[in-house]
């Protein structure tokens, strides 16, 4: 029974990876442009359907389809921030809100138009099926096992170019202050865009581990929106390892709840996420690596 | 454009002719006359809502509405945005100092060279000027003392390497001794034909460190001249009595 | 237009203005009047429409309070909620606990409804007092789904796929088909009525004075003495029956309660905002025009499933964009009439300042106001 519980905990933990994806690209958005992307989710989700439709035209496993798209989602992510965000730069949350509210309508009801509601999963090839033991009767699969690593690596690489670059330290001064980084001649707008751009990177890679993993259809946006929020808000904004551990958080209480019935896995992982919230509105690991 | 050092001195390096500006309705500034000239160093004198701030923003091209013509080594200021500007070469100094919080001493340093104006000035200057910050360049910026702060600022906006440099209220929350410091220190970077407008409320400290001076009252010049030839006395009395 | 007396001397731009005034003030007393007459002819629907008529108008009048609630929170109070249908959801499932499981009187249910709603607004309160802003609407969001889920727990309410109301039940707002639509319309006409009535009756008094001043300045609002925190919590109380009510309705509409209908983020959310944005926030005729001409285009475009949500994210976004004032933004341009003056300011006042002031979607850190700090 213990033996059971702590299968489930670190099976938990693993999906906590994903979701550690999912919460990054919000994280840096909601730390460097200072909203909420409400499309965020639905963002995921259209990465997963062209992953589909291209690896299915080209014949290649999603991961290298992905591999090459990269650059494509991070040139669409730019001229999304430069074209149409950057208008809300500076002005209040509410147009904020409703833009990309708007854009997650206006996604979600396109794929359904052009995908149907269908669910779909994408294959990984062996690598889905392959698990290691680790003693004790307690065996975990290779692929949650790869994905969370990737998680770690990306937090990894987000914080040296984050603290370590020069464009990392311009990103971080003009979401400091964006007037104050106009006078020294930053140019506030092409750095947000190369921000969005790498929040497009993220979303790739989380499209690219979900797809393989789990079933998706055109409407999870939002409950992936919320699983990346709560986990962004429970690590504490602005420290990206904050976020690892809100993931892992979030995935322990969803696969616990789970045991349960469907249902309670989502109300495991809301009710974590308000008490955790309640108790500590900062979040876990408030203000980041650097204090 | 990049700085010429061998920039000479009496050259005009800004005028604005008729400029005023608007927030809303709201006249801040009411078609002033001003020029500064390369080496000069001019202050801009006034109260607390005189439009000093205004005239300094706009500029940088940080206000929305302005009338009259601000002209810069043969540009013209008025359409040009606040990265265009700061790029040609003029530097503020922000009221409140603007560092960035969550970067470090020598990040916000940093961050001023990123526009690559090309000019005498460097890091390494930089830090010799104000060596009590070099102590502390791998501080978060915010955790330094104000004095530390403003130098920290001045150092950012010389490390642009501008030709023309404003100061808004710099000695702005400091001790006094300072603000000694911080005013002994600018008059020397004019050996580069680099100009300063000074903004401040001290009348006698403005007056004396520097050459041209202008007075606003409610937006408009009230009173300019050279600094020796006036004094404190003087200045009060146009605000109050002519 | 010369003065024939000598008397006082000519200024033409004064006379001019004068007579704009005087046809925008005709043209505010014509509106009115019109809106005067609309509502007598809808209080007399029952003997003026038909079956059908009626129905839509009774959806129109729900959709209106839903409309009228999200526009004071987020048009007013500056709370930006993405979760109403939680609590929609919470009157539509209380009235049915009421008067199917407990047997209580039906109408007796609905104002309960209400009062269950605005109890329990009253513990998630707490976490909209510690949230702030982009915070705020995802955790509202998060409630409404905790209550979902909840409901779709609860023993006697069908689980996740509901159960329909019995029909002994409906049978009490009226015999026969045709006199329960009359019932419901009536009652929602009530609602529709009370939550118009209700609102300009909060944004006149002292709270919507503070509102008005929070919104211009939050600081300046503060050292005048003006209680923010005091302020929010009334308003987000003050909405919590009204959707409770709108909900016990929407049961009695649906003749049903599930997760998926009661709780429809889409319906009671969604579509809202995009009706209150479209047609006007932070103004009173703004979602009563957003709301017609949602049910409007909606009896067009029915066929067009997810086209339709994709056109309405689509002007919506557009609507922000261009004009965040929307539809009724757009006749102000034209014609800056009040018909149902909320606004502390005189008339001439707000025609002289920006008119875009004391909009919610005015920039937060404008350039101005940095400036204008120290001038």
């Amino acid at each position: 029974m213990a033996l059971e519980l702590i299968n489930q905990m670190i099976q938990g933990a693993l999906i906590g990876g994903l979701y550690v994806l999912f919460a990054i690209g919000l994280s840096l958005s909601l730390g460097v442009m200072r909203f909420v992307n409400i499309a965020h989710g639905d963002l995921i989700v259209l990465a997963s359907f062209i992953l589909m439709s291209f690896s299915a035209i080209l014949g290649l496993s999603p991961f290298i389809v992905a591999a090459l798209l990269m650059p494509v989602a991070f040139v669409a992510f730019y001229a999304l921030q430069r074209l149409l965000l950057q208008r809300l730069v500076g002005t209040n949350l509410l147009g904020v809100i409703l833009v990309t509210f708007g854009l997650a309508i206006v996604i979600q009801n396109g794929l359904l138009q052009t995908y149907g509601p269908d669910t779909r999963k994408l294959s990984g090839g062996a690598l889905e099926l392959k698990s290691i033991s680790i003693g004790g009767g307690l065996s975990i699969g290779l692929y949650p096992l790869l994905v969370f690593a990737t998680a770690v690596v990306v937090i990894f690489a987000l914080d040296r170019f984050l603290y370590r670059t020069s464009i990392g330290s311009r990103i971080r001064a003009v979401a400091d202050d964006p007037a104050a980084a106009n006078l020294i001649g930053l140019p506030s707008a092409k750095i947000y865009g190369i921000a969005m751009g790498v929040v497009g990177l993220t979303v790739m890679s989380a499209a690219c581990c979900m797809s393989v993993w789990t079933n998706f259809d055109p409407e999870i946006g939002p409950s992936r929106l919320l699983i990346a929020f709560e986990v962004v808000v429970l690590g504490g904004l602005g420290s990206l390892w904050g976020t690892l551990v809100g993931g892992v958080i979030i995935g322990v209480a969803q696969n616990l709840g789970a045991q349960l019935d469907a249902a309670w896995q989502i109300l495991a992982q809301h009710l974590v996420f308000l008490v955790i919230l309640f108790l500590r509105p900062q979040g876990l690991f408030p203000r980041g690596p650097r204090t | 454009m990049a700085n010429d050092p061998d920039h000479s001195r009496g050259s005009r390096l800004l005028a604005t002719r008729g400029l005023s500006v608007y927030y809303d309705q709201f006249q801040a500034v009411r078609e002033v006359d001003f020029r500064i000239d390369a080496g000069e160093i001019v202050a801009l004198i006034g109260a607390n809502g005189a439009g000093k701030s205004s005239f300094l923003k706009a500029i940088v091209g940080q206000v929305d509405r302005i009338e009259g013509a601000i002209d810069y080594c043969g540009q013209s200021l008025t359409d040009m945005s606040t990265p265009a500007i700061s790029a040609a070469g003029i530097a503020l100094v922000p009221e409140g100092r603007r560092l960035f919080p969550s970067l470090t001493v020598d990040e916000n340093l940093r961050i001023g060279m990123s526009i690559g104006r090309r000019g005498p000035i460097t890091l390494d200057q930089v830090y010799r000027w104000f060596p009590t910050i070099a102590s502390r360049r791998d501080r978060l910026a915010r955790s330094l003392s104000g004095g530390e702060q403003q130098m920290v600022a001045l150092g950012r906006a010389l490390l642009t390497n501008p030709r023309l440099l404003l100061c808004d209220e710099i000695s702005l929350g400091l001790a006094p001794v300072v603000v000694g410091q911080l005013y002994e220190f600018l008059p020397s970077l004019r050996s580069n034909g680099m100009g300063l407008l000074i903004v401040e409320q001290d009348v006698r400290r403005s007056l004396a460190m520097t050459d041209r001076f202008y007075c606003l009252l409610e937006g408009a010049v009230c009173f300019s001249g050279r600094s020796k030839e006036t004094d404190r006395e003087t200045i009060m009395l146009h605000y109050f009595g002519v | 237009m010369s003065n024939p007396s000598g008397l006082v001397p000519d200024f033409p731009s004064v006379s001019v203005a004068a007579d704009k005034a005087r046809r925008l003030r005709t043209l505010t007393l014509a509106l009115r009047a019109l809106l005067f007459v609309a509502i007598v002819l809808l209080a007399a629907g029952p003997w003026l429409f038909d079956l059908n008529q009626l129905t839509l108008l009774t959806e129109f009048f729900t959709l209106l309070v839903l409309a009228l609630m999200w526009n004071l929170l987020a048009g007013y109070a500056d709370i930006v909620t993405v979760g109403q249908h939680g609590f929609v959801g919470v009157g539509a499932y209380a009235f049915f606990g009421l008067v199917v499981l407990a047997g209580l009187d039906p109408f007796l249910s609905i104002i309960l409804a209400a009062v269950i709603t605005t109890i329990l607004a009253g513990p998630a309160l707490l976490f909209i007092l510690r949230l702030r802003l982009a915070y705020l609407a995802v955790g509202t969001w998060v409630l409404a789904d905790v209550l979902s889920l909840i409901a779709g727990k609860l023993p006697g309410f069908g689980g996740g796929s509901g159960v329909s109301l019995p029909i002994l039940v409906a049978r009490a707002f009226g015999a026969s088909v045709s006199q329960r639509v009359v019932t419901l319309y009536i009652l929602t006409f009530i609602l529709a009525a009370a939550a118009l009535a209700a609102t300009w009756l909060l944004l006149r008094s002292r709270v919507g004075l503070g509102l008005t001043a929070m919104r211009d300045s939050e600081e300046g609002a503060k050292s005048a003495g003006v209680d923010v925190p005091r302020m929010r919590v009334i308003c987000f109380l003050w909405t919590a029956p009204f959707l409770g009510l709108a909900g016990a309705l929407v049961t009695l509409q649906k003749v049903r309660v599930a997760p998926s209908a009661s709780f429809s983020i889409t319906d009671w959310t969604i579509f809202i905002i995009f009706v209150v944005v479209i047609g006007g926030i932070g103004s009173f005729e703004g979602p009563i025009i957003g709301t017609a001409l949602f049910l409007l285009l909606r009896e067009y475009l029915a066929d067009f499933g997810a086209w339709y949500l994709i056109l309405l994210g689509a002007v919506s976004i557009a609507v922000i964009l261009i004009e965040p004032r929307g539809l009724w933004g757009v006749w102000r341009r034209f014609f800056p009439i009040d018909i149902i003056p909320v606004s502390h300011r005189s008339p001439e006042s707000s025609d002289r300042t920006n008119p875009t002031k004391a909009l919610p979607l005015e920039p937060s850190r404008p350039q101005r106001a940095e400036t204008g700090e120290n001038v």
